[in-house]
């Protein structure tokens, strides 16, 4: 057991071992151990969002000052069993004139390119991700969740769908541009592509080098997986549904558990990132430590999240791209130079002087972006308050002529 | 190891896919899809014969990276140009934008 | 004996997803033909240990370039319906360019010795990073990594301005034009 929490490679080696002495080939066990592997790195984030979707009900509860779902179970914790159970027995409906198969393939790609993103995260020390181009990696990845959206808006036959598809298109494209530039931040701090290297290098947390980015990347994460503030691609209150409007029953909870788990995996990202990964205490030592760490990093960020959800109205889609385009894009440019600059000059200082000069680079490029769009706000015509509109009042009925007694 | 051979084979069926969808279809846009098909039949051939012929050096591998930047200009120009051309037909059909034919 | 098998069946799929691009009538279904062969493509990097490459193919084909096609299907009416014939009238003659192709293609891979060949030598771990530095160093590749820099940005302004079509479309949303002159 200690051998384990030191190591955890034993384990590894251990099933190796049993294995090899069941009488297994070499090849046909290490593709074996790759299976397990790839198994249980599956099914522990999809198990891990039945949870995910009991906090998150009580928490968006909580700040709407209700109770959240409180009847099945302790404190409502098994709610997420009883609605799967819902969701299992229901009718699959599937329209007529739909794709049959796009229409099938969406739930199942949505929730794959989800699952893409984890094989590339250090879960700590020696556990987990370690590709050399793992960064780039994370970025292809996340294509397969935007043809996901599209392939469901497009082959349910249905115009709110579609319209859902080509606001994903549009949202989620103009949304990686200013996702890659901020993302090749850590990278330049930390000298790789490697996230393993990448975490490895944070003896400061990234995030007190440079907030802005952290910042930055948290909120065009939100947009990329279209969760409150930027969930044009379901809002309710314009298209029905969105992109799945048409989808019923258990590939409705693909969705639903993929959008759940890509919320969490922004989270474990943004800690990997940012905040230090699963550095911590004892994790050297213990690298399983090391897990529990980057799990409560990221739940902090999920919470973020769910936080933001909660209390933020949804933006209008002109302004949803403008402010990708307009503010975002230009402003992570300016970062990713700056950064690059700064640190050519300051990357022999030692650790503190370095992260000290990259966050007074941030504070500047702070200052000067808020007078930038201040002096942008004060030049755009004030909306006239004083004069009068035209407002929709019911048009005088004619009066029925007879008394009608 | 798989012989570079099955590489080009592939590559050559993909390469002759995509001119045949180039040449014979109607829509702009099915062109452009058959030569973005002929576009990753040389990707492939340049990567195949840098692994197996000359895997220390960097010729390969910077040939794909050209092949990759000229075919994202090339789809967004073409792009570009069937989005135009759209407008001014109303349109898309490669074969009945005829104004050149007299 | 595991990377044959993906071998065989990545390539396989890739053929049938490159015919079904080819001949779909449906423009959609024929882009998902075409995501398919580069994802296919993006894996035979994989097996031939170029995993920079198989990245980047991934973003740049499939994230950008087909999406891109999906846009411009979706910004145009009626295009991205499936009616009428797939092929114009001359379809024909493109059997014949493409099996004339197909048969000089098999005839020299036949008979080129180098087909069969094995790999001489592994690929350096480091591969990725000296390629990096190779590409930007003075007495590497900078200048055919400039020239295409150059040439996409010209290739970004040109798209810019050609499918802006020189002309200020009022509203936010532009209009067919037959629509606007009736």
């Amino acid at each position: 057991m200690g051998a384990f929490l030191r190591d955890p490679s034993v384990l590894v080696e251990a099933l190796r071992t049993l294995f090899l002495g069941w009488g297994l080939s070499p090849g046909l066990t290490t593709l074996l151990l790759y299976v397990l592997g790839g198994l249980v790195l599956a099914t522990g984030p999809m198990l891990w969002v039945i949870f995910l979707i009991w906090f998150e009900r009580k928490a968006v509860a909580r700040f709407q000052d209700r109770l959240g779902p409180n009847r099945v179970g302790k404190f409502g914790l098994l709610q997420p069993f009883a609605d799967v159970l819902k969701l299992l027995t229901k009718e699959d409906i599937i329209p007529a004139g739909v794709d049959p198969i796009l229409y099938w393939a969406a739930p199942i790609l949505s929730v794959a390119g989800v699952l893409l993103l984890w094989p590339a995260v250090p879960l700590g020390l020696g556990i987990g991700g370690n590709i050399n181009v793992g960064v780039l990696y994370l970025i292809a990845a996340g294509t397969v969740g935007t043809f996901a959206i599209f392939l469901a808006g497009w082959s349910s036959n249905n115009k709110y769908a579609l319209l859902g598809a080509m606001r994903t298109v549009a949202q989620l494209v103009s949304y990686e541009v200013p996702m890659v530039l901020i993302l090749l931040i850590p990278v330049l701090l930390a000298r790789s592509m490697n996230m393993q290297d990448i975490v490895r290098a944070q003896d400061v947390w990234f995030i007190v080098y440079v907030p802005l980015a952290a910042l930055i990347f948290l909120i065009v994460s939100i947009a990329e997986i279209g969760r409150t503030p930027f969930d044009l691609l379901e809002a309710e209150s314009e298209i029905i549904a969105g992109f799945h409007t048409e989808y019923s029953g258990m590939k409705f909870a693909m969705f639903f558990a993929g959008e759940f788990l890509h919320a969490f995996t922004i989270g474990i990202l943004t800690a990997v990132f940012f905040l230090g990964g699963w550095r911590g205490p004892g994790a050297e030592t213990y690298p399983v430590l090391g897990i529990l760490y980057l799990w409560l990093k990221g739940f902090l960020v999920y919470f973020v999240v769910v936080w933001m959800r909660a209390t933020h109205p949804r933006i209008r889609i002109d302004h949803l791209l403008n402010f990708s385009w307009k503010f975002l894009t230009p402003l992570a440019l300016v970062l990713l130079v700056v950064a690059a600059l700064l640190d050519k000059v300051v990357v022999d200082l030692g650790t503190w002087p370095r992260a000290l000069a990259h966050l007074v680079s941030h504070g500047v490029v702070l200052a000067v972006t808020l007078q930038i769009v201040r002096a942008w706000a004060r030049r755009l015509p004030r909306p006239v308050v004083s004069e009068p509109r035209p407002v929709a009042r019911p048009q005088p009925q004619p009066q029925p002529t007879g008394t009608g007694d | 190891m798989i012989p570079l051979g099955a590489y080009l084979m592939v590559s050559a069926a993909l390469f002759v896919i995509g001119a045949f969808g180039a040449l014979a279809r109607k829509s702009a846009v099915a062109i452009l899809i058959g030569l973005e098909l002929m576009f990753n039949a040389a990707l492939l051939n340049a990567v195949a014969f840098w692994r197996y012929l000359h895997p220390q050096g960097f010729d390969g591998t910077v040939f794909a990276i050209v092949i990759l930047a000229v075919a994202a200009a090339e789809v967004a120009v073409g792009l570009a140009l069937f989005i135009a051309v759209y407008r001014r037909f109303g349109t898309a059909e490669a074969d009945e934008i005829a104004l050149l034919r007299g | 004996m595991v990377a044959y098998w993906i071998f065989a069946l990545v390539s396989l799929l890739m053929v049938l997803a490159a015919l079904v691009a080819v001949t779909n009538r449906n423009l959609v279904r024929a882009t998902m033909g075409l995501v398919l062969v580069l994802f296919g493509n993006a894996v035979l990097f994989v097996l031939l240990e170029a995993y920079f490459l198989a990245v980047a193919q991934v973003i740049i084909y499939i994230g950008a370039i087909a999406i891109l096609i999906v846009f411009a299907i979706m910004l145009t009416r009626h295009v991205g319906d499936a009616w009428g014939p797939a092929f114009h009238r001359a379809w024909a003659w493109a059997v014949v360019v493409a099996g004339g192709l197909a048969v000089g293609l098999l005839f020299w891979i036949a008979h080129w010795p180098a087909a069969d060949g094995k790999a001489k030598s592994p690929v350096d771990p480091q591969y990725t990073k000296l390629l990096g530095k190779a590409l930007v160093a003075p007495d590497g590749y900078v200048i055919p990594f400039e020239v295409a820099s150059a040439l996409l940005l010209a290739a970004l302004i040109g798209a810019i301005y050609v499918a802006w079509g020189g002309r200020r479309v009022k509203g936010p949303y532009p209009q067919r034009s037959e629509e606007k002159e009736a």
